[in-house]
């Protein structure tokens, strides 16, 4: 609901990240990674993203989306497991008292820049 | 109003000139790292996207506990019953706690009036010149904060723009989170949208005296509950009656009264 909003702050701390020296080169993607827990849906973001490269340095950019499963691991029993159903509960002893490893991400990763062929 | 600021706020009193030395929004850290790969190059960033909010509301935290005031962020979808559950709430528990508030809306301060006459300070928010945010952010409550005496507050209460999606993605520098869930709304609202029910500390359950009238199966809804959040505390509550009212208040006081 709010990908237009993530999108225009991807595209600033994209912009913001851009070497000084970048010159005739072009920026072509941005690699995001959204994790499965992320209020954040993958194909409105990229929708977004295209929109609001517009007249920015990150024209013609690539959102490339890396998503991130849910993994949990038991606080009891050290039971480690993806989830991918929403079931907080420990598969093996039925403890509720898990940490969540990874699924929460919103991060930029990095920026893939190219020299343009004259 | 402070210039430049986008967010249109109502005050319900009298505005004081609170808190006159002011954060600065700091400049981001840049951790760009060039390296070189077959003809592109590859520039690491490494950054949340929401970094710039999450340290915003790391300084919210810290004034608030500076201040020695306890903040909860009350989220839920829209029609669940937020306004009239604080409206209670405020009512057994002011005068003996200072309360203020803070409510969030895309449009109108229909709810930030019937707050109002609980008494309290109340602060509305409107997102809509923002394009009609779905959820508050912390730079918000920040503006929003300074139209409230802190020094004279134990207990604030953001009531967040109704949506079970977005508020829980976005840190406000609260202390502590609860959702509200209807019995009008279906019992499968904890499955459908778990990141909420996983960020929350509690969940009230409202609007229990309709239950004869409705096919909602509430130990359903109390199982989904806690199979995305084990553990969770539950208050079955009817914001109407003010039945189940008192465990919720406990909990609530217990809360304020650990910071405070």
């Amino acid at each position: 609901m709010h990908e237009m909003g993530i999108a225009l702050q991807i595209v600033e701390i994209a912009t913001a990240s851009l070497p000084a020296d970048l010159g005739e080169a072009r920026v072509a993607a941005v690699n995001l990674k959204i994790g499965k827990l992320a209020a954040v849906v993958p194909e409105s973001l990229r929708f977004c993203f295209d929109v609001a490269v517009k007249d920015t340095p990150l024209a013609g950019a690539k959102l490339v989306i890396d998503e991130v499963p849910v993994v949990a691991s038991c606080n009891d029993c050290n039971a480690r497991w993806t989830i991918d159903e929403p079931v907080f509960i420990c598969k093996i002893c039925q403890s509720g008292s898990l940490k969540i490893l990874s699924g929460r991400e919103l991060d930029i990763e990095s920026i893939e820049v190219v020299e343009e062929e004259k | 109003m402070i210039p430049g600021d986008a967010i249109k706020m109502k005050r319900y009193f009298h505005h004081k000139d609170f808190h006159k030395s002011h954060h600065s929004h700091a400049n981001p850290p840049q951790t760009a790292v060039s390296t070189q790969k077959s003809g592109t190059r590859e520039i690491k960033v490494v950054r949340r996207v929401l970094d710039v909010n999450e340290k915003m509301a790391e300084q919210n935290r810290r004034l608030f506990a500076e201040k020695g005031l306890f903040v909860l962020n009350v989220m839920s979808s829209p029609g669940s019953g937020k306004t009239t559950t604080l409206q209670k709430t405020l009512a057994r528990i002011m005068p003996e706690i200072k309360c203020a508030v803070i409510v969030g809306d895309i449009c109108t301060t229909h709810d930030a009036d019937r707050l109002a006459n609980t008494g309290a300070p109340v602060v509305q928010i409107n997102t809509d010149e923002f394009g009609g945010d779905c959820h508050l952010v912390a730079h918000v409550i920040e503006k929003a904060a300074i139209n409230l005496d802190l020094d004279d507050i134990d207990f604030l209460v953001i009531e967040n723009v109704g949506n079970l999606v977005c508020p829980a993605e976005f840190d406000i520098g609260e202390d502590s989170r609860v959702v509200v869930l209807s019995v009008t709304e279906g019992e499968d609202k904890p499955v459908k949208y778990p990141l909420m029910f996983r960020e929350c500390e509690a969940a009230l359950l409202n609007k229990v005296d309709l239950l004869p009238y409705l096919d909602f199966e509430k130990e359903k809804a109390i199982d989904y509950i806690h199979q995305v959040h084990p553990g969770m505390p539950v208050f079955e509550i009817s914001a109407k009656t003010e039945e189940g009212f008192e465990p919720w208040i406990d909990w609530l006081k217990n809360k304020i009264r650990q910071k405070v």
